[in-house]
């Protein structure tokens, strides 16, 4: 078919030989999709590796003037007032590092309701759960990398969890930390942390996320797989779900450079370690609910058993919800079934509960 | 195309047109996003050629302590973002040359024993007063500024 006279179609040919293109695009072509009313859910994955790349190019985009250590803070400063565009840079990282956040989570509850994790995802769902830990420490290590003052003191508070840990919490948080105190020392170790080693973690348990929806295609719900197979509708990944995909990218795109634009994030003052902490000391959202739990059973229960009953439940959720897939491992074992989604409605009412409540009550914090 | 299109009954003519239409609509929204994230990260990319443009951009440097320069020997400094020297010759006069020497770009330096700049990456040789190429590579002169010693200092200023 190809007119094998044109010098396009000759370049085809010689790296077709070579890299097997029509393979790839026969493949292409005869992935398919399914269509169903829960559909729009499979879209949030794709929105969350969206706004790692966008993670990435602005990554490296402010990697261009960041100098970790001493000078951290006037970087950001010299970023954020005197390059050009910096102010945009700087605050479409930081808002994509939220919304990425978000969407990982709203991937992470669809999957979880449309028991995506059932047998033969279980990996999809551990390989997601370890991306979604990546992301949070991202979070964690890139929040101190400006050192104002609420990066300095949510650090702060941060590496004092681990920190609760008994025997060797407090050898922990030290070497984390590169001493006793936050320091320019603290700032590296983050800044080799957040460009160097989570990237190269991240990076190939992606890939390997990506590849397990290749192998597998996309799950059903059990309200499509209860249909015969010739009731199932389905569209073809290329063009169809391609073009959908993007259009959401588009939305996520213009979402992103809205806020980013109209609100940008802000630097504060720079960090001051003789200065007591602003009232409105808080951690990012996503760490707000374990915030709140160990709040909450630390007035409970005062001293070390608190912290350890916090500690001790905010865990037994986390390692409950990775072991879904064993507990309901198929769709014909109803009652694990029906228990896992309550446990999921739980789950999500607890986020929503404590993070509220985590703000809510924060100017009363000191 | 119209050829084709009027073989297949499944594409009326008038699709023709409609599917130019968006094949240049959804060229132009795709160029406006492209030049919508490319100016910005231009200009982030560029902030430091502009900011050296305009510190390049003087017309005259004051050089302090000028006259704590012994004679037959130069002073280093610099000249907006490039570095240049100030000469004190045995006889009490003054010059003052871009550095940059003409051939690669190195920093050319004073050899008080030769009385001469020279640069020691390809030995580029030019004469200490008037910054003439006189041997080796260099293809042309060394820049060389008006020098005005006011109150024990240089006002080295563009020729």
């Amino acid at each position: 078919m190809p007119d094998t006279d044109k010098l396009p179609s000759k370049v085809y040919g010689w790296l077709d030989e070579r890299l097997g293109l029509t393979e790839i695009v026969a493949l292409a072509g005869h992935k398919r999709v399914p269509e169903h009313k829960h559909s729009f859910w499979y879209y949030w994955g794709g929105i969350t590796l969206f706004f790692f790349i966008v993670m990435c190019f602005t990554g490296v985009l402010l990697l261009l003037y960041y100098r970790p250590g001493e000078e951290a803070y006037e970087s950001v400063r010299m970023i954020t007032y005197e390059i050009h565009f910096g102010w945009l840079i700087r605050s479409t990282h930081s808002w994509a590092a939220n919304l990425m956040v978000a969407s990982a989570f709203v991937h992470m509850f669809s999957t979880y309701f449309m028991k995506a994790y059932r047998k033969p995802r279980e990996f999809l769902w551990w390989s997601g759960l370890g991306l979604l830990s990546l992301a949070m420490l991202f979070g964690f290590s890139g929040y101190l990398l400006p050192m104002d003052e609420l990066a300095f003191f949510a650090t702060k508070v941060g590496l004092a969890i681990p920190g609760t840990i008994p025997v060797v919490g407090p050898w922990i948080s030290d070497l984390v930390r590169g001493g006793p105190e936050i320091s320019a020392y603290t700032i590296s170790r983050f800044f080799a942390l957040h460009v160097v080693i989570l990237p190269a973690l991240f990076i190939p348990l992606l890939m390997f996320h990506l590849a397990l929806v290749q192998k597998h295609g996309m799950s059903i719900p059990e309200s499509e797989e209860a249909k015969p197979e010739s009731e199932r509708k389905s569209i073809p990944f290329f063009p169809n779900f391609a073009m959908k995909d993007l259009a959401m990218w588009l939305i996520a795109l213009n979402v992103l450079a809205l806020l980013a634009a109209v609100f940008p994030w802000s630097l504060g003052p720079a960090a001051d370690p003789l200065k007591p902490a602003p009232a409105d000391i808080h951690p990012e959202w996503y760490f707000m609910t374990s915030f709140q739990i160990l709040k909450i059973f630390g007035a409970w229960f005062p001293g070390a058993v608190g912290e350890f009953l916090g500690l001790a439940s905010f865990n037994l959720g986390v390692v409950l919800w990775a072991i879904v897939p064993l507990f309901d491992p198929t769709s014909k074992s109803g009652k694990w079934g029906v228990r896992a989604t309550y446990f999921g409605m739980f789950m999500l009412a607890a986020i929503l509960v404590t993070t509220i409540w985590g703000y809510a009550v924060l100017p009363a914090t000191p | 195309m119209s050829d084709e299109s009027r073989q297949n009954p499944e594409q009326p003519e008038s699709d023709d047109s409609r599917r130019t239409f968006l094949k240049v609509a959804a060229g132009a929204l795709g160029a406006c996003y492209a030049g919508g994230i490319g100016y910005p990260v231009y200009r982030y990319l560029a902030s430091p050629v502009e900011k050296a443009e305009s510190v390049a951009a003087v017309n005259e440097v004051t050089v302090p302590d000028a006259t704590s320069i012994p004679r037959n020997a130069a002073l280093m400094f610099k000249f907006g973002t490039k570095p240049a020297m100030l000469i004190h010759h045995e006889d009490d006069t003054w010059t003052a040359v871009s550095a940059v020497c003409t051939h690669l770009g190195c920093t050319a330096g004073y050899d008080p024993q030769e009385k001469r700049i020279f640069c020691p990456c390809h030995n580029g040789v030019y004469d200490a007063k008037t910054g003439a190429n006189v041997s080796g590579p260099p293809p042309k002169p060394l820049d060389r500024f008006n020098v005005e010693i006011v109150e024990g200092k240089a006002v080295v200023s563009r020729a």
